[in-house]
């Protein structure tokens, strides 16, 4: 009878003790919406593995103020239902901070999230009012939106083609509710600086655009164009303008249109030779930050994966991870013991100043009503077989972008 | 559903056509009934009935296409065009004049019913593959114009954030009281097209998609009721749009593309064409599949891979096994999931005697 109060108590201090350091490593789960598989796959099967890949390097270190992170990652295949189950899914699990993928996702969740007291990231695509934190107090864009994207491609024009008073500028865009965004912050600037501007929109699928390209190159004879485009169509318009032999550093794109996919698929990196592009985080390989995920790699004596080569994407997860974790540091300095709530961490974000991971994050200052961050982005131009950096980080015309934000935000 | 007679003794058309052939039937739907509206919404976590709702919006799409297609014998691929009706005219009714849901849900589904009505006009001249063109066209111009005409899409974003539902000054907000709310169109819906379907409109609608020269002959008048499908299906379909727009907060285009068409179309096909059940069997089963596949990847996937592996092999393992069920479902029982439920019945009811 003595002996078996001993085992049980014996037992006892066995499990108490195997709880107790649980308890004090409380690990933190970040929801994560992918899509490796929808319309967007391309994105996704290099975002996610860079997002992962960081997430590791975080938890091999012992992770953040030594709470492990758990991304828990859903496929959502871009439908929407799927993305709100997935989001459903992720609150079950209890995750104090949803990785948002796609914009008609952010669109469906804005609301749920406000309820629900959770953050949630929408890098690149979402809506461009939500850099507002009052209006939206749970979205945050954390990078360049539409709208900042347009004002620093007009101020990229402007440099390269030394003042822009009646010069024509060309719009080309995807004719869809995202390739419009811009379009009021374009109009405006058109105005504020004298130049004329033609919009030519291209309807899905995006992979017809002979028309377009003439247009622009022969009768409209625009000075520069900016391109708006997602999926196949920045490869098609890459090929299109090369055909009807319009310069391509005459072109300025927007962040879902270079990556080395694309490149690729237009013809190769000597064919797009000079072709710019915007990107919110920053392009190649040449990174503390990678190269400590390299190491990682070698130390457990595997390769490093393959989705590295296509560090556009790649990047860009990283970037997002080093975010999240980020914020979450913050909101774990009042919360040593790891029980942070939705709220911490949207406070957390909210505290972050000047973080740039070795230059590969642009120098985010994200405040209670600044959820962009700046707005900050950087242009790459094909150059001798790879994107070279052509501008370092830069916002402009902040002041149009700010009264836009203000006015969506007075309309409600 | 599940009940069994013993030989057909019906003496008078009403009881031919009651909804409850037998007393055990109207018994059966009670407990149904308890358990929807009692049970499973205080026994399970909001996660589970959030999957419900999914399902429950899928179901009211489901049973107007089925309407349509199943029980009329056209077919449309404009649904997710008529949902966007549904959605944005709700939608400004509810922001710009501050309409309560009950009365910009109705306004919504009869604008999808007038302008679903305009897109069946083809239909009187045309069948088949063609009114399938000719549909795909109404979804296209639907779109364009929903995404181009900034006074309906309420700007360049085509999206409007509608408030939450609320009766009275009760809002209706968690996935737990949206359950209900979606639970109580689910069987308005349900009890509606059991109803249609035995009435004068619905043996009208059976006997144009039997052979519509023979119903013509008969005095079925087809102009009408070809027509007054369409409206009825896509009054269902706008409802939904309607339902989906106040689940999500927000009507936008991109949750009503051409894709969510194919999916309603998928959704009968697999559940079968003209019958109630088929519809609720076809909206559960495409919802749930790919949810369901993934769990048990979840489960099994580190047995047989290393774990970033099973992050890029689960999604495309799920489309490839989403894709060969489909078929393996099909193949086993051409008419639908709703057929192989039968079967499965019409086995035990005979039990143990096979004759």
């Amino acid at each position: 009878m003595r002996r078996c109060f001993v085992i049980l108590l014996g037992l006892l201090l066995v499990t108490g003790a195997a709880v107790a350091p649980a308890a004090a490593n409380h690990e933190i789960v970040i929801g994560m919406q992918c899509d490796r598989t929808g319309a967007t796959q391309t994105v996704g099967v290099n975002l996610c593995p860079g997002y992962h890949d960081y997430i590791k390097l975080v938890n091999s270190k012992g992770g953040v103020n030594g709470h492990k992170i758990k991304a828990f990652e859903i496929d959502h295949e871009y439908k929407v239902p799927q993305g709100m189950e997935s989001y459903e899914r992720h609150k079950k699990e209890g995750a104090v901070l949803i990785g948002i993928y796609g914009t008609p996702h952010t669109y469906a969740l804005t609301q749920k999230l406000t309820e629900d007291r959770i953050p949630g990231t929408s890098p690149g695509f979402g809506s461009a009012a939500a850099a507002d934190g009052q209006r939206y107090p749970y979205i945050f864009p954390i990078a360049a939106t539409y709208w900042s994207q347009g004002a620093a491609a007009v101020k990229f024009a402007k440099d390269q083609l030394g003042g822009l008073k009646g010069k024509k500028i060309a719009y080309l865009f995807y004719d869809n509710p995202a390739g419009r965004e811009p379009l009021p912050v374009l109009e405006d600037l058109a105005e504020k600086e004298g130049f004329q501007l033609k919009t030519f929109a291209v309807p899905p699928p995006g992979v017809e655009m002979g028309a377009q390209a003439l247009d622009i190159a022969q009768r409209y004879r625009a000075d520069f164009v900016i391109a708006h485009l997602f999926g196949r169509s920045p490869s098609v318009s890459i090929k299109e303008l090369k055909r009807v032999g319009y310069p391509l550093k005459k072109v300025v794109s927007f962040v879902w249109g270079a990556a080395e996919a694309d490149i690729e698929a237009a013809g190769g990196f000597a064919t797009a030779e000079g072709y710019n592009a915007m990107q919110f985080a920053g392009v190649g390989s040449d990174y503390p930050v990678l190269n400590e995920i390299r190491e990682m790699y070698k130390k457990e004596g595997q390769q490093p994966p393959k989705e590295m080569a296509s560090t556009v994407y790649y990047n860009r997860g990283v970037l997002q991870a080093a975010i999240h974790a980020e914020a979450i540091r913050n909101a774990l300095k009042a919360h040593p013991d790891g029980k942070i709530t939705g709220e911490d961490v949207k406070k957390g974000f909210e505290q972050i100043d000047k973080f740039s991971l070795g230059g590969l994050v642009p120098p985010l200052k994200i405040t209670a009503t600044d959820h962009e961050g700046g707005g900050l982005v950087q242009i790459y131009t094909v150059k001798g077989g790879k994107f070279v950096k052509t501008t370092e980080w830069y916002n402009a015309y902040t002041d149009v972008v700010a009264k836009h934000i203000h006015e969506a935000s007075a309309k409600k | 559903m599940i009940h069994r007679e013993c030989g057909v003794l019906k003496t008078t058309y009403e009881a031919d056509m009651a909804l409850y052939p037998l007393p055990i039937a109207r018994w059966a739907v009670a407990a149904i009934a308890v358990f929807f509206f009692l049970v499973l919404p205080l026994s399970v976590h909001e996660y589970y009935l959030s999957l419900v709702n999914l399902i429950s919006i899928a179901v009211v799409g489901a049973l107007g296409l089925n309407i349509l297609v199943g029980y009329t014998g056209q077919i449309s691929i404009g649904h997710g065009a008529f949902m966007s009706v549904g959605a944005y005219t709700a939608a400004n009714f509810a922001v710009r004049l501050g309409a309560p849901f009950w009365v910009a849900l109705p306004l919504g589904g009869l604008m999808a019913a007038l302008v679903g009505a305009v897109v069946g006009i083809p239909s009187l001249r045309i069948k088949g593959l063609y009114l399938a063109i000719a549909t795909l066209a109404g979804q296209l111009i639907i779109e364009w114009t929903i995404n181009h005409v900034s006074w309906i899409s309420g700007g360049v974003q085509a999206s409007i954030e509608v408030p939450r539902p609320r009766l009275g000054s009760y809002v209706i907000g968690s996935q737990r009281q949206m359950y209900f709310f979606l639970l109580v169109f689910v069987v308005l819906a349900i009890v509606g097209t059991l109803n249609l379907m035995r009435s004068r409109v619905g043996r009208a609608f059976i006997a144009i998609r039997d052979q519509d020269i023979a119903a013509e002959i008969i005095g079925i008048d087809i102009f009408r009721y070809k027509l007054l499908a369409f409206a009825i299906s896509s009054f269902y379909a706008g409802v939904t749009g309607v339902l989906y727009t106040y689940y999500l907060g927000i009507a936008n285009y991109e949750q009503f593309q051409i894709n969510v068409s194919i999916d309603y179309l998928a959704m009968i096909i697999i559940g079968g064409l003209g019958s109630v059940l088929g519809s609720i069997f076809g909206a559960i089963f495409v919802t749930v599949l790919p949810i369901a596949i993934r769990y048990a990847m979840e489960a099994f996937g580190d047995v047989f891979f290393s774990s970033a592996a099973v992050l890029n092999i689960i999604p495309n393992l799920r489309l490839i096994l989403f894709g060969g069920l489909i078929i393996f479902f099909l193949v086993v029982e051409p008419e639908g999931l709703n057929r192989l439920w039968r079967n499965i019945r019409s086995y035990f009811r005979v039990w143990p005697f096979a004759y």
